[in-house]
């Protein structure tokens, strides 16, 4: 570009860069640290354990999640049955479901003592649990089918716009050479697909491994688990650092390896449009198969647990709508819109900067800044404490050094590491919107405002900014949804007497009486469906 | 210079006026609300000292150290016994010379260096099903017996009460003869150590198991609750090792901060704690066990019986502690 784009532009971008990796860095230079012993004990005993739980979990939810996505996605995107145009969105709202309810839930429903078990027990007689056999919900394969249930619409998100972008020239190509629909499904949809549903299951195993609540609820320790369990139990922060670097090595080099596999690929088709005549028109016992497979899924995924919420919720409104409830709401409310606001304008400076620079390093810092979505929460909450312990102390040693009495605990005394954590967690979702907003405004553009005298910042005011709008309110809506989702980070680094609607709800869930706090997850469950809906229309709109 | 300086004076004192505390104290509690708020209530009452209070489940060792010097806490309420040990392991506590408090507490139940004090006891129990076990004369060192294969149900290993129990093992028995009862006990589970306390009992009404391993004032709790009174009387509650060295006691307690703000009213809070009113509330509101001599147990928690208690002086479970918790990976007693 030919733009003069002062340094200072490029500058701040790599400063933004530098504050957001900073707790990466922290945690790498911690995890060098000598720990007495401790990361020895760990891993001679139980680390094994927790890595291989790990990595199975991550294996399991990612195969589960695609089996249960991509048949949703195709029915949605390619085929015609009843229905079709609501489970388009329908089948979105698992995501705003905090995967520990819907576990929750089920724990209730599929447990030893629940309904399900006292009724097959009262059926067949049978009095004590030596006389039947029943898979254990609170398990590995437990969690990983809870997860995947909660998980899978980001892949059926991506891959429906895959298969609804494919061009159906193609598929009709394959037809007239005498495929049959399965046979054209398999060799021309799928294929086609598979970047965006590599791009699905990397999103799904990254939250998969980011999971602290599902899987200490259900007892089975994984490395988010044993990162919270070493610092706490142990009180060990250099172990919990070293671990939290065993487990950012798995998810780094995950990412790496579906990077690598992808690196020769590239997929060329014209982008048209798709009209209703291009889907298969299912008919009978098909289009039957096609309704009841959604149907099902988004009852088990969203309406029963929904449901049972919202029961749990009336029976007890009188012991949850108090004070507190108010104050958690106000709280979970002001972070996630603090968050979302910080991230948007972040992105937007760190896109502008990588579109309009001259120089091609300027990528560098969107790029940088996107690492913080690796980072589980526990990892992460790690990261974000050391660096603002230091600063905190350095703060009050510099009033000491006046001679007065120091603020005390600026920055880990209050909510400002919940939200350096949520931004740095959440920023690379509101750049990879504005990114993807970026394709679509022609750089011809640029040249025509900069020709006709603009300056960078009038450029970015006049011409981009109204053409990124939807992809800005996009990206803040998602970081919205996961603000008010997150709980390891907010759980770990709150400040004293802080509580916002998640934690206060794990605590309730962690004592086996979610129905008390169930008031408070209807209410994130809520607020996450309003940006769903929202997302899903504009999707739409775009296609 | 000097003006510069000044400025710079000026406006770190702006800072530092927003983050002044008044003179309210800073709680830091291990123990749940509904226990503590309303004895804290009747402090301020009494005092017209305000008290903020901040409940967590864990980590708050780890925060106090963290904040360091700056840290605004003045008293810290543990739920048992490790929590004050890590504490003191930590150098975050400092002690109390207050005669008030020494007269109050019997010297079993508070660190010779008076560095922690503590509030109640309790026992760890072993419930067993009215239906299949009835009540039973039980050690703990028979739940590793092949008689209890596949009937024992038990919370997390990792949980400070069962660490708490492990380390009084390793101190009558030594190491490598607890690690063999560990690893017994593991084989005896019904399931994977999973929920709490009262989880425990439930499973053992349901048929899951037919014995458990609880506090004491669960039972009672339970026992006043309306949705788990059923819970509880499905189980007998039983004391156990009453013919040898008696039953394994845990305790709540409480420390002084180190860099605690306000020192004298967080004294006057100690103190208060440990006076009847605030003992007599926890027995009456958490079933437990006082620790003044005067105090009587609530009613429902005396119809128990007495007991017989493990004579082990209690700061001698810290000893064993690391080592517990390293047994417990060991044999992997959670996996």
């Amino acid at each position: 570009m030919i733009l003069g784009l002062s340094r200072s532009w490029s500058l701040t971008g790599y400063l933004i860069a530098a504050v957001i990796t900073l707790p990466l860095i922290a945690l790498i230079v911690q995890a060098t640290f000598p720990d007495e012993a401790v990361f020895k004990h760990l891993f001679e005993t139980v680390l094994p354990t927790y890595i291989a739980n790990s990595l199975l979990l991550m294996l399991l939810v990612g195969i589960g999640a695609l089996v249960i996505a991509v048949p949703a996605a195709w029915f949605v995107a390619r085929c015609e049955f009843p229905g079709r145009r609501y489970f388009q969105w329908l089948l979105l709202l698992p995501l705003a479901m905090p995967a520990y309810i819907v576990a929750y839930v089920y724990t209730d429903l599929l447990d030893y003592a629940g309904p399900v078990q006292r009724a097959l027990r009262g059926f067949f007689q049978w009095s004590s649990p030596h006389d039947y056999y029943f898979p254990a919900i609170r398990s590995l394969g437990g969690a990983a089918i809870m997860l995947s249930l909660v998980l899978f619409p980001y892949i059926y998100l991506l891959a429906r716009t895959a298969f609804m972008e494919q061009s159906s020239s193609l598929l009709h190509a394959s037809r007239i050479m005498g495929s049959n629909p399965w046979r054209s499904f398999w060799r021309v949809a799928l294929p086609m697909s598979r970047p965006a549903l590599a791009v699905g299951v990397a999103l799904v195993a990254m939250e998969t491994a980011a999971d602290y609540a599902t899987v200490s609820y259900f007892a089975v320790p994984t490395l988010t688990t044993a990162v919270y369990d070493t610092w706490l139990g142990y009180g060990s922060l250099t172990a919990a650092a070293k671990l939290s670097a065993i487990m950012l090595l798995v998810i780094f080099t995950m990412v790496g390896v579906e990077r690598f596999a992808r690196r020769k690929q590239e997929l060329f088709q014209k982008q048209s449009a798709l009209s209703d005549s291009d889907r298969y028109q299912l008919t009978g016992i098909k289009s039957f198969a096609a309704w009841a497979y959604c149907s099902a899924l988004l009852l088990f995924a969203f309406l029963l647990p929904f449901i049972i919420l919202t029961t749990y919720a009336i029976d007890y409104f009188d012991q949850s709508w108090d004070d507190r409830f108010w104050q958690y709401s106000w709280n979970s409310l002001y972070i996630a819109v603090l968050v979302s606001l910080i991230c948007s304008l972040l992105a937007l400076l760190l896109m502008f900067v990588r579109r309009v620079s001259p120089r091609q390093s300027d990528s560098l810092p969107s790029r940088l800044s996107s690492t913080g979505y690796a980072l589980p929460g526990t990892v992460l909450a790690i990261g974000v404490l050391v660096p603002l312990t230091y600063l905190d102390f350095a703060i009050n040693d510099i009033y000491d050094w006046f001679g007065m009495r120091g603020p005390g605990l600026l920055f880990t005394g209050s909510a400002f590491a919940i939200v350096f954590a949520l931004t740095v967690r959440f920023l690379a979702i509101a750049i990879g919107s504005l990114e993807s907003s970026y394709k679509r405004i022609s750089p011809s553009l640029d040249m025509a405002s900069i020709t006709m005298g603009q300056k960078p910042k009038q450029l970015l005011m006049r011409v981009h900014l109204p053409l990124l709008r939807k992809g800005l309110l996009a990206g803040a809506l998602l970081v919205f949804i996961e603000s008010m989702k997150e709980l390891p980070a907010a759980l770990l680094l709150r400040p004293i007497g802080f509580e916002n609607l998640a934690t206060y709800v794990f605590q309730f869930v962690s004592d086996e009486k979610l129905e008390h706090g169930a008031l408070a997850a209807i209410v994130i469950v809520f607020v996450g469906l309003i940006p769903l809906i929202y997302l899903n229309r504009s999707l739409e709109h775009t296609r | 210079m000097r003006m510069v300086k000044g400025t710079a004076v000026l406006g770190l004192a702006c800072l530092a006026s927003s983050a002044m505390a008044d003179d309210a104290l800073t709680v830091y509690s291990y123990r749940q609300a509904f226990l503590v708020e309303p004895i804290l209530e009747q402090f301020t009452q009494n005092t017209g000292i305000k008290v903020n209070v901040v409940f967590a489940k864990d980590g708050i060792a780890e925060r106090i150290e963290r904040e360091g010097r700056l840290s605004p806490v003045d008293v810290v309420l543990t739920s048992d016994f490790s929590r004050l040990m890590e504490l003191v392991e930590k150098d975050l506590v400092s002690p109390v010379n207050n005669d008030v408090i020494n007269s109050n507490i019997p010297e079993v139940y508070r660190s010779p260096k008076n560095d922690w004090y503590a509030l109640t006891m309790r026992v760890r129990n072993v419930y067993s099903s009215k239906e299949r076990t009835g009540k039973i004369n039980i050690d703990y060192e028979d739940l590793a017996k092949p008689e209890y294969k596949g009937k024992i149900c038990t919370r997390s290993g990792k949980h400070p009460y069962n660490v708490a129990l492990v380390a009084s093992m390793i101190a009558h028995h030594g190491e490598a003869e607890t690690k063999t009862w560990l690893t017994g006990v593991k084989a005896n589970l019904a399931r994977k150590p999973q929920g709490n306390d009262r989880d425990q009992v439930l499973a053992v009404k349901e048929g899951m198991c037919d014995v458990a391993i609880g506090n004491s004032y669960y039972y009672g709790n339970m026992m006043m609750d309306e949705n788990q009174k059923s819970w509880a009387e499905a189980v007998y509650i039983n004391f156990p090792n009453q013919s040898n060295r008696g039953a394994h006691i845990n305790v709540s307690g409480m420390a002084l901060a180190k860099f605690a703000p306000s020192k004298d009213n967080a004294i006057k809070l100690m103190e208060f704690l440990t006076s009847n009113v605030a003992q007599q509330a926890y027995a009456d509101v958490n079933m437990e066990y006082p620790v003044k001599a005067d105090v009587k147990p609530s009613k429902l928690v005396a119809s128990w019986g007495e007991f017989k208690a493990d004579s082990l002086p209690i700061y001698k479970l810290a000893e064993n502690h690391q080592a517990a918790v390293k047994l417990l990976d060991e044999v992997k007693f959670d996996l």
